[in-house]
């Protein structure tokens, strides 16, 4: 006899795109069961310990919005806490902690125990069940089988994995972890194509055999803001730990160009293909041969070990080299390494196979998510998962998809990305891929998501009457400071002018004296007497949108134009050959691809504006 | 970039006709056409109820153009069904050009090849059974649109437009990268860097734009090959029209070894004047080339220009050439008048019955304005047409230029209200673009991809 069980949704693989899933999709009233290979690595970071930066700090805070975990738990668990390009504009500012490692993952695991309609099961999945292309159940290696009406693919880097350094090769997952070897058959049996990608994660070293002293120290924010928007800022003002700087130097890039052809990347073991924006030493020593010194950060792993990150030293090269290279680093001479560098690679699909539902075009209740997707990250996994899990529980519930477009969120612009562009590396987030940028801040990423996620049913009712009040405070306020005027009475003409402003002829409003270079909100405030107490936040969004209107309100105008093509929806299951007068290549990218709107077509690359008209013309007449 | 804003174009093909229309449609038609028409009434084209002609001056700035009529239909009731305004000038081609410059200048869109057609039907305004015909007219004219905007562009040009779009590329990757990864990549100082270079552009940028007014740029005009035997006096013809020694002139026959080409500008016409090696039956092998040349040069011209030496007689080169020209636009150019004539005129007529006759003296310049007027002549009959792909081109171009200007002061301008470095690069990516259309280039992940090219990123 076998095991049989029933559940809705089958989420397979506790990472951080399963945790999100599972969550997503169990508080949507699912009955959800998530698999992983180790109940003690749930929600695991096995390669730098931090959450955020650059676009990632973005995306959590739409996690967030939406009523995901990831911000939460990060609140929870940092160990220090940067607001990244804070001298820039808004648009790039960039949230960045530092997490205790072992403490986000087990707090992230309570919070799935204690999450009703989910169950932790360990047990590797080896076979997805599909009737007339729908997903029916999932079965276990041990042959057990659960009974689904959905099931969402999280597998992350364990698929068909196995982890190189030198000559050596073990085929486990990562830090050790047995991998999942055996539902790559399934997929392909069931017609899946898979690919193989590649990524890499440094050395960890003792802390107490560093010297600090030939580092430069690396402190967190002062005053700590907050992943989450539920989080009370007072909070997470706490004592924090520091990072440390330190560089490569020439001796360390000859260690490693005379050792390059024990490279397992070199010498053509390693099949997979690595990401170009997290390079390894040996890849960063080749391919920018005039830089004499690379930065390397040391971060630690939580306050529960000794262990320090080499951040900026990834590494797939032999252990000795490994070690060698390291102690040619100032502050790393005598360093202790407690687990080596290693290069992973692993099986993915190519996620042109998939909606931006992120359900697969062919098989209906299959859904994928994370770097089985082909993208990179611990953030952009638990985007992707979250949308996964929403879309599975909607669809159980017949309701409509949830589709975040390039104007909504940077959410959009990576799944847009992952199902539209083909790509041979695995994705990572940056700002520069978000056109629309100046509008999907992290700020505002309540303003632009709380509702969504409200409607969806991950957001409170109490949750979003405090939204709609903080939002209703915004609004009244930029209204405020752009009705208000005030002359050149004496008080005004001396105020600006120990600010060295331009003294009054006219009446002018407070938006215009905020816009002053010279000024700024808190300077007028003694000649802005009727201004209401507000939350800080409330006062930040309120001067961006008068200091960044300008720019707003052109991007709005480019988003309006984004939007008419984007809402020419087409059909999935077209032959887009049967088209005269659309280029072959066109065509042929087309039918790979199977678009969802006429805005997705214009994205594909090979398809040419003339291309677009030509389908205008084409679908009018259909 | 798509755009679905407000198009204009000339209606009409140049040179045709006495009358030349400009077409402007989309929601801001009326808007545009009120920035530059001025009624005799002082009458809004946007107030007007429609379907009506009014009477009045093109403006640019404040000099005033044309007189024209301009005729306003609101949408759905007109061509493309949705407000246009069509503008009936004086026909020439300068006068044409500058009023549809005017307009582009003052909001409008050059109109994609295709387009008013296409919004015609998606506006439910043609036929279900004209679709068809739709997209193959987008497609046709495309193709043509992309291969002639490409092979009229002057090469110095395009290499200019790509320095400078690299430059452009490597500043906003910079910009980027150092976003991406503030730890690794500083932006300190850089202002002062950068700065500059914007300036740079805006001036590489102004003076390209000059270029195109002096219409230097591209390869423009009625295609007008040179032919005749050798030492017939080609050479000598190219430099009458080209005003300097371009050619190399001597005695020797053949010395023209390869095509020189001159762009002239005649009463407003542009002509591309094409000299060649002559066309002989010959065993030297450089010249060889050049004769073939000449012939593929015949294959693609508007007019040729037939030099026959009458100091010598017609011998079975001459005749051979003539007889391989069939129904081509010809003027035989019956040169050498200040010499002995040795050349029986009406058995050149009986050779070439189309053909225009034309006594010169290509030494001295005796007769030229007679040819002059004769290729006017012939191009306002409408005989000879010139590409109207050219002015379309050079015109979409120009309007490139003028956005891409547009975008990199608006840079200055962030930079000097102290606006983050984010912020520089809204508009900067917008000048790329623009630049781009010019030479045919999209954008694509082009940053992203010169990001980890250039920059070494992440953990």
């Amino acid at each position: 006899m076998v095991l049989e069980e029933f559940c809705d949704v089958a989420v397979i693989g506790a990472g951080h795109a399963g945790c999100e899933a599972a969550l997503a999709s169990a508080r949507l009233g699912c009955k959800t069961i998530i698999f992983t290979v180790s109940v003690d690595s749930i929600a695991m970071m096995p390669c730098n310990p931090n959450i955020g930066g650059s676009s990632k700090g973005h995306l959590v805070r739409e996690i967030d919005a939406l009523g995901g975990e990831m911000g939460k738990n990060i609140d929870k668990t940092f160990i220090q806490s940067k607001m990244l390009n804070s001298s820039k504009g808004p648009a790039v500012h960039s949230l960045r902690a530092q997490a205790d490692k072992q403490n986000y993952s087990r707090t992230m695991r309570q919070t799935l125990e204690n999450t009703e309609n989910l169950t932790i099961k360990q047990a590797e999945v080896s076979d997805i069940v599909m009737e007339n292309g729908v997903v029916t159940a999932v079965k276990t290696v041990s042959g057990a089988t659960y009974h689904c009406k959905a099931a969402i693919i999280c597998t992350g880097t364990y698929l068909r994995a196995r982890c190189l350094f030198g000559n050596v090769i073990n085929p486990t997952g990562p830090n050790g972890l047995m991998s999942a070897t055996h539902l790559t058959a399934s997929l392909k049996e069931n017609g899946i194509e898979l690919r193989r990608f590649k990524t890499g994660t440094p050395a960890r070293i003792d802390g107490r055999t560093v010297d600090y002293s030939k580092m430069v120290e690396q402190f967190g924010d002062e005053r700590v803001v907050p992943f989450s928007f539920t989080t009370d800022p007072e909070t997470v003002q706490k004592e924090q730990v520091s990072c440390w700087l330190t560089y490569t130097n020439e001796e360390t890039h000859k260690i490693i160009r005379d050792n390059l052809d024990r490279s397992p990347l070199f010498s053509g073991v390693i099949e997979g293909t690595g990401p170009r924006y997290c390079p390894s030493i040996e890849d960063k020593v080749v391919k920018f041969p005039d830089k004499d010194r690379h930065q390397l950060f040391l971060e630690p792993e939580g306050l529960y070990t000794n262990e320090m990150y080499i951040g900026g030293m990834s590494s797939s090269l032999p252990e000795d080299v490994q070690h060698a290279m390291i102690h040619t680093v100032p502050g790393l001479e005598h360093a202790s390494v407690v687990r080596n560098a290693y290069a992973i690679e692993y099986d993915c699909v190519d996620a042109l196979k998939l909606k931006h539902t992120l359900e697969f075009k062919d098989y209906g209740g299959l859904f994928a998510a994370g770097q089985f997707n082909g993208s990179s990250g611990y953030e952009e996994a638990a985007a992707q998962g979250i949308i996964a899990g929403i879309n599975a529980s909607l669809k159980l519930h017949g309701k409509d998809q949830l589709v975040l477009d390039r104007s909504q969120a940077y959410i959009g612009v990576l799944i847009d990305d992952l199902v539209t562009k083909e790509s041979l590396e695995p994705y990572r987030m940056m700002t520069s891929r978000a056109e629309y940028r100046l509008v999907l801040r992290q700020d505002n990423a309540d303003l632009r998501l709380t509702e969504i996620g409200h409607d969806i049913g991950l957001i409170s009712d109490e949750r979003y009457s405090a939204f709609l009040v903080k939002k209703a405070a915004i609004a009244s306020e930029v209204d405020r400071l752009k009705n208000t005027f005030v002359g050149g009475s004496a008080p005004v003409q001396a105020l600006l002018a120990s600010y060295d402003s331009a003294p009054l002829n006219n009446r002018i409003s407070l938006a215009d004296l905020i816009n002053r270079q010279e000024l700024d909100y808190d300077k007028i405030a003694p000649i802005d007497p009727d201004r209401p107490t507000l939350p800080l936040d409330v006062v930040e969004e309120a001067v961006i949108l008068v200091k960044y209107e300008g720019y707003i309100s052109r991007q709005e105008k480019q988003i309006e134009q984004f939007k008419k093509l984007e809402n020419k929806k087409l059909r999935q299951d077209f032959d887009y050959t049967q088209i005269k007068g659309l280029r072959k290549e066109a065509a042929q990218k087309l039918n790979l691809v199977r678009p969802a709107s006429v805005g997705q077509a214009s994205r594909i690359s090979g398809v040419s504006p003339a291309d677009i008209s030509v389908l205008l013309v084409f679908f009018k007449m259909t | 970039m798509i755009k679905n804003n407000t198009i204009a174009a000339i209606a009409t093909a140049p040179g045709s006709s006495g009358i030349s229309i400009i077409r402007i449609s989309g929601d801001e038609a009326f808007l545009v056409a009120d920035r530059v028409f001025r009624h005799v009434g002082g009458k809004k084209l946007s107030e007007s109820p429609g379907f009506r002609a009014y009477f009045g001056k093109i403006y640019d700035k404040n000099e005033p153009i044309d007189e024209v009529i301009a005729l306003v239909m609101r949408g759905p009731k007109s061509y493309t069904g949705e407000d246009s305004v069509e503008i009936s000038c004086h026909g020439g081609i300068l006068v044409t050009r500058r009023i549809l410059e005017c307009v582009l200048h003052a909001g409008a869109s050059m109109a994609e090849p295709g387009e008013f057609t296409k919004r015609a039907f998606l506006n439910g305004r043609i036929d279900l059974s004209q679709a068809e015909a739709v997209i193959d007219l987008i497609d046709a004219k495309n193709e043509f649109a992309v291969k002639s905007s490409l092979s009229q562009l002057d090469g110095r040009l395009s290499d200019r437009i790509r320095a400078m779009r690299a430059q452009i590329l490597d500043a906003m990757s910079y910009i980027e990268a150092a976003l991406d990864d503030p730890e690794h990549i500083s932006l300190e100082g850089y202002e002062e860097e950068f700065t500059p270079k914007i300036v740079g552009f805006i001036e590489e940028i102004q003076d390209l734009i000059k270029n195109y007014d002096d219409s230097k740029v591209l390869k423009s005009g009625i295609k007008t090959v040179i032919l005749g035997k050798p030492n017939a006096g080609k050479s000598s013809l190219l430099n009458l029209f080209a005003g300097r020694d371009l050619a190399i002139v001597t005695d020797i026959a053949g010395t023209t070894r390869d095509v020189i080409s001159e762009q002239i500008n005649i009463s407003g016409i542009g002509f591309e004047i094409i000299d060649t090696a002559g066309i002989r039956q010959t065993g030297d092998v450089v010249e060889k080339i050049g004769v073939s040349r000449s012939i593929s040069a015949m294959e693609g011209a508007n007019l040729l220009l037939y030099v026959v030496d009458s100091s010598t007689e017609l011998d079975e080169n001459d005749r051979h050439i003539l007889s391989i020209m069939g129904d081509r636009k010809v003027i035989i150019v019956y040169n050498k008048t200040d010499l002995s004539s040795k050349v029986d005129e009406t058995e050149l007529r009986a050779l070439s019955p189309h053909a225009t006759i034309i006594k010169m003296s290509a030494g001295d310049g005796t007769g030229f304005d007679k040819l002059k007027e004769c290729m006017v002549s012939m191009f306002n009959s409408g005989s000879i047409a010139q590409n109207d792909q050219v002015i379309i081109t050079n015109l979409r171009h120009k309007e490139a230029l003028n956005s891409a200007l547009t975008s990199l002061r608006r840079v200055l301008e962030s930079i000097e209200g102290g606006f983050g470095e984010d912020l520089w690069n809204i508009d900067l990516q917008d000048a790329y673009e623009s630049l781009g259309l010019i030479i045919g280039e999209a954008v694509g992940d082009d940053v992203v991809n010169n990001i980890f090219a250039k920059f070494c990123m992440g953990k």
